[in-house]
């Protein structure tokens, strides 16, 4: 059997744990212990991973095994992983590991709760393994509906809104991914062979320029609408402010990946043609973004509101630097993908943490947090450093090397397009110190956050993760670049061969 | 007629059978039916087990009627449904009031389905029309069945007079057919070659006619009025069987008679498929009452099916049938949910079912995959019937279709998501009591979920229904 398949099975064992189980507090022991086996599974696969190279094995894919599913479509349940998709393995578990502690004191409907939180991350990890495009899309939107309930029942705000808002934009975007796949699909044998969804069937043929232009706007847009495209993107500051923290923490920090995932694997490296004509639009696009969203975390008070837009804005930088087509932006891009993932993540737990003990997310009306909990504020000072790019955490590498690799494009368009990106470098300095400055530093503004507990046992567990995390990024990125670069060479040649 | 007659007639004959039993016990019955409704699910249960033994593809009384294995399922489909309504109706049958009426119900339930049976077998279009018949008036006696209520008594007049209309059109156009072929067998309208201008109205006139039974916009205006005056189990009957029956119908006469106009009638489904889709959705946005909301969203799920007619192909008579199916399975799942409210409280309206999920847990699951899988939704089996109909619709290039059919998909989450929110997330100071279902209602749905949950990860049933077109 294919040890892939335990990403799916752990957490489908999990869910039917939970569901046998009555008592509370062996609802969160299974989820703890499920998620917990699922995060070393997923570095038992880097190791394997890399015994698997060493051993010589030079596939672009590994650990691919394939078994026939519609045999009238040609649809195949094909699984392998890339270095690409196994850091996001790694980073799905371990936000999902985050996030199953982050959301301890849930009292309301736990048992669905956690069966919801899981199935939602079963979703996750099938997308990332799938090498065939129609179970890839049903692991998308299994990945996506359980986000309704989510947020309708535990939210908080205007829920109903905001998870009604979410769930249609999102299924509007997989209702033009599924044109573009369809599409894809028709054309994936040009010379009158089999058609097949497989991805890297799919990748050997040079489908006809005309259904690549036709079809890479329907595409990208479907994974981009996840990926907080702008004007596609106003789902998640709503979204993810009403959500409950371990969803804000797996949807900020995992789900929108898959757009940026999507719309490299599929988009831009099965429609190479149609990639290279309409890049300029979405450059356009995706700068409006960069910007706008930090622009837009400068005016908010809510400190979801914030990291919502601030996520706008790096999830943005992603399809930026995918969209700059060469080594080292892509390179920044996937390290972005997994920084972004895991610092939003620790945000909104913090955010979710703070809220549980203040009962407010407004920033003026909290002040001088560092002096009651401390354990908090400094995490949140950390997390904060490495939203605005400091060295030594992750968000510096990931930064540095994207616009390092979009100034490598030499024409004025590419240029204009990065120093204009490169700015909310400064913006994202200003919100995320004014954040701190008011919300930790200073007096303490009500009396009755002087009696305010610090962390407990497993916020610490769930924070720490993170944060250590996000510093191994920083201080020793090659690890990492190493395993995004060695698929990576090969995809752009990819896109560039077809030019 | 020989014995081998009497067994490719077998599901006919049998549930003649069946009609004449219910005739005659209807007369010796006492008061208490617990005896009779158990005993007509078992019989219907062989009825319906009979139909998983194979047969072989022949011909009776000169080409008028059919038989071959895609019928044969197409009828087990039905006789599946309807035994499934048959399961859900049992405690709706149990009242007091329906008590007297048990034998008339199952009696005029029986020969509708042996109508919609010829139908589907006819090979000949006046075979096509006595079956329609049979079927129709039994129909409209069942819309009326809660003769005391207004809107029943409303109902059965509706259904009666836009049947008398449609039945009419669908004459005109098999005159016109017979008129310009000179004969109404398909075998040999089937096997003509020269194209006339005349047909092609006539089959116009024929879609039309069909188009009424299926409620597709713009034949669709009965449909809700009818849907909410009729007793549910008779709802239930319209929206899945009744429907059911006239999509195969209109498929196999489309396919396999109309061969020489597949650039007519994929022209017809397209716009069909367009106007009933946008103006379902239109409407069941706007819907309190879930009887009329599940009428409206039947009406989008038949622009659905349309969307597999613009294929003419093979592809596109499998997805079709595979997606009734799904379809059946589902929207009986959720009419049985209601049905059980509706009997315990007399409600049944969305906002009645705010913080179901708090007092009945099973039953909102259920609900929530029934619409899931409605809508469309992994890993539930709505999602391939749907994924495969898009599919046939873009091999033939029709992405404009398929972009306004997802879209329609996307509007219909929306209502779906509305009922689930009620389930879910709306608080109620009095929710629906805790229910208890009868053995009957868990065998229905047990039925109803084990098809939604394994059609689409079981890849056989497609290559099944695949492998008899």
């Amino acid at each position: 059997m294919n040890p892939l398949l335990f990403l799916i099975l752990i957490p489908v064992l999990t869910v039917a744990g939970i569901a046998l189980v009555k008592d509370l507090k062996q609802v969160r022991v299974i989820s703890a212990v499920g998620m917990g086996a699922q995060l070393l599974f997923s570095f038992y696969l880097v190791y394997l991973f890399y015994s698997l190279r060493n051993a010589g094995n030079t596939d672009a894919m590994l650990l691919v095994s394939t078994s026939t599913w519609y045999e009238a479509f040609n649809i195949q349940y094909k699984f392998g992983i890339d270095g690409i998709s196994l850091s996001m393995i790694v980073l799905t578990s371990l936000v999902t590991f985050a996030g199953v502690f982050a959301s301890w004191q849930v009292d309301f409907l736990t048992k669905e709760f956690f069966i919801s939180l899981i199935i939602l991350a079963s979703g996750v990890f099938g997308f990332f393994i799938s090498l065939d495009l129609f179970t890839m899309f049903l692991f998308y939107e299994v990945a996506v509906i359980p986000m309704y309930l989510l947020i309708g029942i535990w939210g908080s705000g205007p829920k109903e809104y905001s998870a009604m808002k979410l769930t249609l934009m999102l299924m509007a975007g997989s209702a033009l991914l599924l044109v573009g796949l369809l599409g894809i699909y028709f054309n994936s044998s040009p010379e009158g062979g089999r058609l097949t969804f497989d991805l890297t069937e799919i990748a050997k043929v040079s489908i006809p320029r005309d259904a690549q232009l036709f079809f890479f706007p329907f595409t990208f847009i479907g994974f981009g609408v996840l990926g907080a495209l702008f004007p596609f993107h106003t789902w998640s500051p709503d979204g993810h402010a009403s959500a409950p923290t371990a969803v804000s923490m797996l949807h900020a920090g995992v789900l929108m990946k898959l757009g940026g995932y999507g719309a490299f694997r599929v988009a831009m490296y099965l429609l190479p043609e149609g990639a290279h004509a309409m890049a300029w639009i979405f450059i356009i696009l995706t700068t409006i973004s960069v910007v706008y969203g930090a622009f837009g975390a400068i005016w908010q008070k809510d400190l979801k509101y914030i990291n919502a837009y601030s996520s706008v804005s790096h999830c943005g930088l992603v399809l930026f630097a995918l969209l700059m087509m060469n080594e080292t932006a892509t390179t920044g891009a996937i390290l972005q993908m997994i920084s972004h993932g895991l610092m939003t993540a620790l945000f909104f737990a913090l955010i979710g943490m703070i809220y549980g003990r203040t009962h407010t997310r407004m920033i003026d009306e909290m002040g001088g947090l560092m002096k009651v909990i401390p354990f908090l504020s400094v995490v949140y000072v950390i997390a904060g450093l490495a939203s605005l790019g400091l060295p030594g955490l992750s968000g510096f590498v990931a930064e540095m090397t994207i616009f390092v690799g979009s100034f490598q494009n030499s024409d004025t368009f590419h240029r204009i397009a990065t120093i204009v990106a490169c700015s909310s470098i400064v913006i994202t300095a200003v919100y995320i110190l004014r954040v701190v400055g008011i919300l930790l530093l200073g007096p303490i503004k009500n009396e009755h956050y002087n009696e305010l507990k610090d962390a407990k046992w497993f916020e610490k567990v769930s924070t720490i993760t993170l944060v250590i995390s996000i510093t191994a990024i920083g201080m020793a990125p090659f690890w990492l670049s190493a395993l995004i670069r060695e698929p990576l060479g090969d995809i752009i040649q990819h896109l560039i061969a077809r030019l | 007629m020989t014995w081998t007659d009497v067994y490719i007639l077998r599901n006919e004959v049998l549930l003649t059978l069946l009609v004449l039993y219910h005739l005659i016990v209807d007369l010796t019955e006492g008061k208490d039916n617990g005896r009779l409704v158990n005993g007509t699910l078992f019989g219907f249960g062989l009825v319906t087990a009979v139909g998983f033994y194979p047969v072989e593809t022949t011909s009776l009384f000169g080409q008028m009627f059919l038989s071959d294995p895609l019928r044969n399922t197409l009828k087990l489909i039905l006789n599946i449904s309807t035994f499934i309504i048959l399961l859900q109706s049992a405690s709706w049958l149990r009242k007091p009031e329906n008590q007297p009426k048990t034998g008339a119900f199952y009696m005029l339930i029986f020969s509708t389905l042996m109508g919609m049976s010829f139908m589907i077998s006819a090979g000949n279009f006046l075979m096509l029309y006595l079956g329609l018949e049979t079927a129709t008036l039994p129909l409209t006696l069942l819309a009326a069945f809660d003769k005391k209520l207004r809107r029943s008594a409303e109902a059965g007049i509706k259904l009666l007079m836009s049947s008398a209309v449609s039945s009419a059109v669908l004459l005109m156009g098999l005159s016109l057919l017979y008129g310009s072929y000179g004969t109404l067998y398909f075998s040999e309208m089937a096997s003509l070659t020269d194209a006339q201008a005349l047909s092609v109205f006539g089959l116009v006139l024929f879609v039309a006619g069909f188009g009424f039974k299926l409620s597709l916009v713009p034949f669709h205006l009965w449909t809700a009025d009818v849907y909410e005056g009729s007793p549910l189990p008779v709802t239930m009957y319209f929206s899945v069987v009744s429907k059911g029956a006239a999509l195969f119908t209109l498929m196999l006469v489309l396919y396999n008679v109309f061969t020489l106009y597949p650039k007519s009638w994929t022209l017809a489904a397209y716009l069909l498929s367009v106007t009933t889709m946008v103006v379902g959705n239109l409407f069941a946005l706007r819907q309190k009452n879930l009887k009329r909301f599940l009428a409206f969203s039947s009406i989008t799920q038949a622009g659905f099916m349309m969307l597999g007619f613009v294929n003419n192909d093979n592809l596109g008579m499998t997805t079709v049938v595979y997606f009734m199916m799904i379809y059946s399975l589902s929207n009986l799942a959720v009419f049985g949910v209601l049905s059980m409210v509706f009997n315990a409280t007399g409600k049944e309206n969305i906002e009645d079912f705010n913080g179901f999920y708090l007092t009945n847990p099973r039953l909102s699951l259920i609900m929530l995959l029934a619409l899931f899988s409605l809508a469309g939704i992994p890993p539930v089996a709505g999602f391939f019937g749907k994924f495969f109909l898009f599919t046939a619709a873009a091999a033939k290039g029709l992405y404009i279709l398929v972009f306004i059919a997802v879209i329609n998909a996307t509007i219909s989450l929306y209502y779906y998501l509305l009922v689930v929110k009620a389930m879910f997330i709306n608080k109620s100071e009095a929710p629906v009591a805790t229910l208890t279902s009868t053995w009957q209602e868990k065998l229905a749905f047990t039925i109803c979920l084990v098809g939604i949950a394994a059609i689409g990860f079981v890849s056989g049933v497609y290559d099944y229904i695949a492998s008899l077109i």
